[in-house]
């Protein structure tokens, strides 16, 4: 999936866009990056992170992953040192006021697949 | 051989993960395999974080030898791991609320760094911890 279905599918918006043609297969949803540093081994550019973790480890966590893009739920924001720091890094960064779990429920049906 | 000196200060959240980071750029600059040096990047950025969390601050230094090995040594002023097996066990943490509010806390960073390095080495006192991972490249 493109990051603009992604974006539509989660009524969100997209905050950065250093990539739009960037290719999303395969998702990890946590609010604990640590998690997502042990759990995701395969397939990292083509990940998506939906956390509602909004400050700049989730930035940083994808940065060491080499993933490209970031979903924000529950309508939180980054604020501008933040979206500097996304923008400087490359990434992809989508926001959506849908709770973890719907957006997962979104994705999922769409056809992404488990890291 | 070439090395690079990098430090750490306790509880600097806003900063946490800017010397993974460096480092990260400095050895995709130089070549080195995108898989290993993303286990290199991750590695870094759990000890790094677990020195800004757990320790007094320190000093991270980068070694990157001629025979194609890279080296990290984390070096902090203490207070110490308390149990070196309970906190190499997954899930274990002793991390604060705040740290958990900055993402961090699962109780993988321990097991986790020692998965993604070649070499581990871990020694700890109430004067430091010293940990000493290596990667091939």
């Amino acid at each position: 999936m493109k990051i603009q279905e992604i974006a539509s599918s989660v009524k969100g918006t997209i905050l950065v866009c250093q990539d739009e043609n960037a290719d999303v297969e395969v998702a990890f949803a946590s609010d604990l990056m640590s998690d997502a540093l042990a759990l995701i081994q395969k397939n990292h550019e083509k990940t998506i992170l939906i956390t509602g973790l909004c400050n700049s480890q989730s930035i940083r966590t994808a940065v060491m992953l080499d993933i490209k893009t970031i979903l924000i739920v529950r309508n939180k924001q980054f604020n501008e040192e933040e979206i500097r720091l996304a923008n400087e890094s490359g990434l992809n960064v989508i926001c959506t006021a849908l709770t973890m779990f719907e957006a997962c429920g979104k994705l999922y049906s769409l056809g992404l697949k488990n890291v | 051989m070439f090395d690079q000196h990098y430090f750490v200060i306790k509880d600097d959240y806003a900063n946490a993960g800017k010397v993974s980071t460096n480092i990260k750029t400095l050895l995709k600059q130089l070549g080195v395999d995108s898989n290993i040096l993303r286990r290199i990047a991750v590695a870094c950025y759990e000890a790094e974080i677990n020195m800004i969390i757990h320790s007094y601050g320190g000093e991270i230094i980068l070694t990157i030898l001629d025979e194609g090995y890279v080296n990290l040594m984390f070096h902090d002023h203490g207070p110490g791991i308390e149990d070196i097996e309970k906190a190499m066990t997954p899930g274990y943490s002793t991390a604060s609320k705040s740290a958990r509010e900055f993402g961090f806390g699962a109780g993988m960073g321990l097991p986790n760094i020692k998965r993604m390095s070649d070499t581990f080495d871990l020694t700890t006192s109430t004067s430091g911890t010293r940990l000493k991972i290596g990667f091939k490249i």
